[in-house]
């Protein structure tokens, strides 16, 4: 550490190069982190995917109903704790552009499956108690300026009502979660769609399955699937996450795009670091036979040399990452298209990872030869 | 005047012949820029793909019916007897007494994808046999059509390309029913190519959807008969429906998607070029501090300054040319024709279509590339314009 300062000089014995040198890295983990996020903003949410959750979907698509009847025999069954049914709405709100996820829910057992909406009490209340209530994601509720109390006309595309197209619900209360938690929804009553709509009276689009033992995924799966088998609407069982990731996979694989992209952007910044810690280090030939003269050991002059590539990383690298940071918490930039725009911890922790990395392989090659260097050569060179 | 181009040239030839022996710093260069051209490129050939697709799918000739509500075929819906009423619209293209226009059922069928074995929304659309005259690109490529009434079908190029399981000869079971394939069809590489089709009324028995279908495709007397076709429709109480041009109905089924990769290419280019730009700066940087009392020497021996300036650009933008060059050609061979698949948001079902590196991409590539070396030579090129005589000459 009380070498600190000489360090500190020597990096800005060039300002101009370290400035720009700063400036690659920091681009570099600027670019990391929002590649990072697009990446986690098209697996859906599959970080919190259930794995004690079971969804049934028609065995034919997901778009064909499933009757309402499953529900009692779904309960009926050992080892199920909860069973809820969801359809899919898919409304519009004054215009097109304006999507955002409508979902059909029976508020009782979807509260018990999905423990991670925090909704409080009276809000609780306000849905039970108003059949056209509406509990709406926070993020959702930001991007209207909706308050709680709000009158909200929707357009049926798929689900007309009896009378005209307009469905209208009133804002009962909002429900928020931690990070990666989609709050971009908008969940509705079953009662007022299955008593108002013109067609597809005791239709539901799938259910949710909550067993008491996810070590029994496979079993229970395999077991509601032949409990419908032969019926006139067969099912396929996946768990909630193995679901969640075939959906994302159906956009194609953003993930592998993602990490190609920045394999190519780190690779060329660690030939810009190495090639500039190489120059400064070649420049200095003489100042390192000083060095040496004076006592330095070998292992400290590689040391030396190594912490200056290291200090340039996680200077740039930090403040890359940190940007990153400050402009996903601004929140989706492309109209609730991508719900879950987050920066997963799991990724930072990568991303400083790699800065030090960086650092190091950057030095190494720079670091060894002036480790190798003899005091003769070095004073001689100058 | 003659002077200054000739020594400018011979400095700027002096430039370029020693590139070699600073072939290091000048690789990162290359290597930086390339890259940027490459993910550029590449990036935005996959909107360019994606849009084409979809653009080929629209005719002008052509109107598509649908409820009035609905924002796309999945969630449209008309009973028989308004797909009847609709076929005696004016506007319409008659061949004999009978209308040029295709009612049909839009759903969708899980089928595995290939390149991630996981399960994918196939569309498949139930035709009346007048669907193959509305859509006059149409032709059969293998096998044969559909016979009307049975349980045969015949697929798009790209969904064979992209699905498991569909080639001609082979059965779909999905559920209880199996669909036998017997023929492979193409339409242009339009949208169509992705789908599966087969007879509208076996697929209402096996959907259950009684006498109904999802939408209608006429095909116009022309392309200014649309507004007949669509004011009788719109002004008629017994019908409750939309008419669009398919074209539109299209373009702006793509609009999202296309935007959405298009932000996301633009972004990361951007910013991986500013880094290319420190990458270039710092390699020009390089070259002239190496070569300081080279410069030096020149310009105490009288070159002026001008053609030092021009030709640390020159040198810097023929890196970049080269960069260009390269990640241009990689591009191109790497994802030109690239077949691939993705979800349509408007309807949740697959869109095959192929990556295009189109001449224009590659000259955008290109153009930024020479764009990088322009900025990343000029402040170099400036110092080593600045640089004091005697101190230079002094230094190492």
């Amino acid at each position: 550490m009380k070498f600190f300062p000489l360090l500190w000089s020597s990096l800005w014995r060039k300002k101009i190069r370290t400035i720009f040198t700063l400036l690659a890295v920091f681009i570099a983990f600027l670019l990391f982190g929002l590649l990072m996020t697009i990446r986690t903003a098209f697996s859906f949410g599959v970080e919190i995917a259930g794995l004690d959750r079971l969804v049934l979907i028609h065995k034919v698509s997901l778009i064909m109903p499933l009757p309402l009847s499953y529900q009692e025999r779904l309960r009926a069954t050992e080892g199920v704790e909860v069973v809820s049914h969801q359809s899919w709405f898919g409304g519009v709100y004054q215009d097109p552009s304006n999507f955002f996820a409508q979902m059909v829910v029976e508020p009782e057992p979807f509260m018990k499956i999905y423990p991670e909406f925090t909704i409080s009490p009276e809000h609780v209340k306000a849905w039970m108690s108003d059949r056209q209530g509406a509990i709406v994601g926070v993020d959702l509720m930001r991007r209207f300026n909706w308050k709680v109390g709000d009158r909200i006309p929707i357009v049926g595309t798929i689900w007309q009502p009896k009378q005209g197209q307009v469905w209208d619900f009133n804002i009962a209360g909002t429900y928020d979660g931690e990070a990666g938690v989609d709050k971009t929804q908008f969940f509705f009553r079953y009662d007022y769609l299955n008593e108002n709509r013109a067609q597809g009276d005791g239709l539901v689009g799938w259910y949710v399955v909550k067993i008491a033992d996810p070590s029994q995924a496979q079993q229970m799966a395999a077991k509601f699937d032949s409990m419908f088998a032969n019926s006139s609407a067969e099912t396929k069982t996946t768990t909630e996450k193995g679901f969640v990731e075939g959906f994302a996979k159906q956009m194609g694989d953003i993930g592998a795009i993602m990490i190609a992209i920045l394999v190519a952007v780190l690779f060329t910044m660690l030939l810009v670091a190495a090639n500039t810690m190489a120059q400064s280090v070649r420049e200095r030939t003489s100042e390192v036979g000083v060095l040496k003269t004076l006592g330095f050991s070998n292992t400290s002059i590689l040391v030396l040399v190594l912490s200056e590539s290291v200090l340039i990383a996680v200077l740039g690298g930090t403040l890359g990452l940190a940007l990153a940071w400050a402009i996903v918490q601004n929140g989706d930039p492309t109209n609730g298209m991508l719900p879950i725009f987050m920066l997963p911890t799991r990724d930072v922790w990568a991303g400083a990872g790699m800065i030090l990395l960086l650092g190091i392989i950057a030095g190494a090659w720079p670091a060894v030869n002036a480790m190798n260097l003899k005091i003769t050569d070095a004073l001689r060179r100058a | 005047m003659f002077n200054f181009i000739k020594q400018t040239l011979a400095v700027t030839m002096l430039n370029l012949r020693t590139i070699p022996q600073r072939l290091g710093s000048s690789g990162v260069a290359i290597v930086g820029i390339a890259g940027v051209v490459i993910v550029l490129v590449s990036v935005l050939s996959i909107a360019q793909g994606f849009a084409a697709a979809m653009e080929a799918s629209g005719s002008p000739v052509r109107a598509l019916v649908m409820r009035s509500g609905a924002d796309s075929e999945m969630t449209s819906g008309l009973s028989g007897a308004e797909v009847d009423l609709i076929k005696q619209a004016p506007g319409l293209r008659r061949e004999g007494q009978t209308p040029v226009a295709s009612a049909e059922l839009y759903v969708i069928i899980d089928i595995p994808k290939i390149s991630t074995d996981t399960s994918a929304n196939v569309p498949m659309r139930g035709i009346q046999p007048q669907a193959t005259t509305v859509r006059e690109e149409f032709s059969i490529a293998e096998g044969r059509m559909f016979n009307f009434g049975t349980n045969e079908v015949i697929v798009g190029r790209g969904a064979v390309v992209n699905f498991k399981g569909l080639t001609v000869g082979s059965t779909i079971v999905s559920g209880q029913n199996k669909w036998q394939v017997v023929g492979l069809f193409e339409t242009d590489g339009s949208i169509a190519e992705t789908e599966i089709w087969c007879d509208a009324r076996v697929l209402q028995g096996v959907y259950r959807r009684g006498n109904s279908y999802q939408s209608l495709l006429a095909r116009l007397d022309s392309s200014e008969s649309f507004n007949t076709f669509r004011d009788w429709l719109t002004a008629n109480p017994q019908v409750n429906v939309q008419v669009r041009r398919e074209e539109e109905y299209y373009a702006q089924q793509s609009r999202a998607l296309t935007s959405l990769i298009q932000t996301v290419g633009y972004g990361i280019a951007v910013l991986m070029g500013i880094g290319a730009v420190f990458g270039a700066i710092l390699t020009m940087y390089t070259a002239v501090s190496t070569r300081s009392r080279e410069i030096a020497t020149l310009r105490a021996l009288g070159f002026n300054t001008t053609s030092v300036v021009v030709s640390v650009l020159a040198e810097s933008l023929a890196l970049a040319a080269i960069g260009g060059l390269i990640g241009g050609v990689l591009a191109y061979v790497a994802f030109n024709g690239y077949q691939t698949s993705t979800m349509n948001f408007s309807t949740f079902s697959q869109v095959a279509f192929a990556f295009q590196v189109t001449p224009q991409l590659l000259g955008m590539g290109l153009f930024y590339a020479l764009a990088m070396g322009l900025v990343g030579g000029l402040f170099p090129a400036l110092r080593a314009a600045r640089l004091p005589i005697p101190s230079a000459l002094r230094e190492l």
